[in-house]
């Protein structure tokens, strides 16, 4: 195990990312920056819903929006750890052409430096639903949770986002740096489509499409059927499915977009090469 | 023999400043046209992000000014986030490539650069501005009540000069920063996206959090706005327009004044302390 190229790869590149993520700052100042962010982002919506509904936070809208908010926090978090690695590298250490001609797997070292923003993603979700659980009556029972669908959906969810993010590095390969996070920006786009804030049904029936094509309206659909199952009944989006149904269009599109990731990413990765833009800066 | 031709016309003063300004400004808007996949993802995606506050408004049955409130709001975050990652946060990738040496050993003007990052960018975020206040007012319907035009006008203007001068002034303060600058710049997204009433009327905060707000130039800019182009936006405003508009005189004054003598310091510091150079990764 220790002699695989794809196993050191991730491992030592997590180990790298946790370093870069968290040691420009004592532990006491990232463990608050850690917070802030997440939960200034959750309180916007609680500030809209309140003004609006006059703080009626019993209402199954407001546990639908707030879960698949909290959630959504790793879409951003995983999609830029794997992307904006390339940006890192490349443009502000300089590494990433050393990266290439050393024996490491490309992929995979992406895949690891993502686990830092994973972990620090793990930490906005958890500080964001206690906030709701504590605060605002958000009905979680955690003895009701089925925590093996919860699990295995967490699971697939964050290998699917982790090769959504190959997907962006590769394009990201290919393009110059701009003056934000491509990651963000794509999880920003795509919380219009995936039903995270409110049931697809709100949405005109030409854009729901978008969002049944999305794996992440499934994952959010079974995370939250997991945690809450009886808000998730409240809304018919996905009524006729089982969670066994569910699971499997979550297992089979995560498949599709794997693989799809794969041939992006070694395409854009080729062109990068060809056109010579492995170690480009871009500073304008 | 010199490569170069001799220096006939040196420039200084205005001219200098002018020239600085033009010159900084350059490769952003020729960089932009070079490499076009920032109009997807700088124009197009945040369109869609926008699009999903208006539905949160649908689905929860709000008023529809609230989705005239969310599409303006969304357009002016474009104008924080140019000021964040293209005026404060790149000084610190100017000092991280090099490229800030070279200003400050050059006679062009700090304040000249600066001025350039924003002209540069403000190309881009105008754009992006625009798109989303004509796209999002055509999709979702929007209706405009517009009060007063030369006061919308002033409003701007003001909260622009006010918000540049800020950005300036941070980006003074980024010039002694290292890696911390990056994740400093990250974290005053959502935090002032959510006191300044970016998606909703900062009136609801309650007076002493608004007021508090009101440091930061989008929240009254914001919300004169809002007063001025919406029907109810009078009644869910948080100070009078005309109060809101000496408010905003005085911060632009304070941010650009204070933004002048803050690099000069920090850049006597920073030279004194030799941080200029430093690259601590």
């Amino acid at each position: 195990m220790r002699k695989s190229v794809n196993l050191r790869s991730f491992l030592t590149a997590s180990w790298l990312g946790w370093q870069i993520e968290s040691n420009w700052t004592d532990p006491f100042l990232f463990a608050t920056y850690s917070i802030i962010k997440p939960v200034a982002g959750a309180a916007i919506l609680v500030l809209m819903y309140s003004i609006v509904t006059q703080g009626n936070f019993a209402s199954p809208v407001f546990a639908y929006l707030y879960l698949g908010n909290a959630f959504y926090q790793y879409v951003p978090a995983v999609l830029t750890g794997v992307s904006w690695t390339i940006i890192d590298d490349r443009e502000h250490y300089r590494t990433l052409k050393y990266i290439y001609t050393a024996p490491v797997n490309i992929p995979f070292y992406l895949f690891g430096r993502a686990v830092a923003k994973f972990i620090v993603g793990t930490f906005s979700v958890v500080i964001t639903i206690a906030a709701g659980v504590l605060f605002l009556n958000v009905p979680l029972d955690w003895s009701r949770v089925d925590w093996p669908l919860f699990l295995i959906a967490l699971f697939l969810g964050i290998l699917m986002l982790a090769l959504g993010g190959l997907i962006l590095a590769g394009i990201t390969l290919m393009t110059a740096r701009h003056s934000y996070y491509i990651g963000d920006v794509v999880a920003g786009g795509l919380f219009l489509f995936t039903g995270a804030i409110f049931p697809l049904e709100v949405l005109p029936a030409w854009l729901r499409p978008v969002g049944y094509l999305l794996p992440i309206t499934y994952w959010l659909e079974l995370i939250r059927r997991s945690l809450v199952g009886a808000v998730a009944e409240a809304f018919p989006t996905f009524t006729s499915l089982s969670n066994a149904d569910l699971l499997i269009i979550l297992l089979i599109s995560s498949l599709v977009f794997g693989v799809a990731s794969i041939f992006i990413f070694r395409y854009c990765d080729h062109q990068a090469r060809e056109r010579g833009l492995i170690d480009q800066t871009t500073n304008y | 023999m010199s490569l170069f031709p001799p220096i006939e016309h040196k420039r200084s003063g205005w001219q200098l400043f002018l020239m600085t300004v033009i010159g900084r400004s350059y490769p952003r808007v020729v960089g932009m046209q070079r490499e076009r996949s920032w109009m997807f993802f700088d124009v197009f995606l945040p369109l869609l992000s926008v699009a999903a506050y208006v539905f949160v408004y649908r689905a929860i049955g709000a008023p529809e000014d609230y989705v005239g409130f969310v599409v303006v709001g969304g357009a002016m975050t474009a104008f924080w986030m140019n000021v964040l990652w293209s005026m404060s946060s790149q000084l610190y990738w100017e000092k991280e490539q090099g490229n800030l040496a070279l200003y400050i050993i050059s006679p062009a003007p700090m304040m000249a650069i600066l001025l350039g990052m924003a002209v540069g960018g403000l190309f881009a975020t105008l754009l992006r501005a625009i798109a989303i206040i004509a796209v999002g007012s055509l999709i979702f319907e929007v209706t405009y009540a517009v009060s007063s035009f030369w006061q919308l006008i002033a409003v701007f203007s003001l909260s622009m000069i006010a918000l540049y001068g800020l950005g300036m002034m941070t980006a003074s303060i980024f010039l002694l920063l290292s890696r911390e600058a990056w994740h400093l710049a990250n974290l005053a997204m959502e935090p002032v996206y959510l006191v300044s009433g970016m998606y909703f009327p900062v009136k609801n905060m309650g007076f002493w959090a608004a007021a508090a707000a009101s440091v930061i130039p989008l929240t009254l800019g914001l919300d004169a706005m809002r007063q001025l182009v919406f029907a109810s936006g009078p009644s869910l405003g948080f100070l009078s327009v005309e109060t809101e508009i000496i408010v905003l005189i005085l911060l632009s004054v304070v941010f650009v004044t204070a933004a002048r003598f803050l690099l000069a310091y920090i850049e006597r510091l920073a030279v004194r302390e030799g941080r200029l150079t430093e690259n601590r990764r």
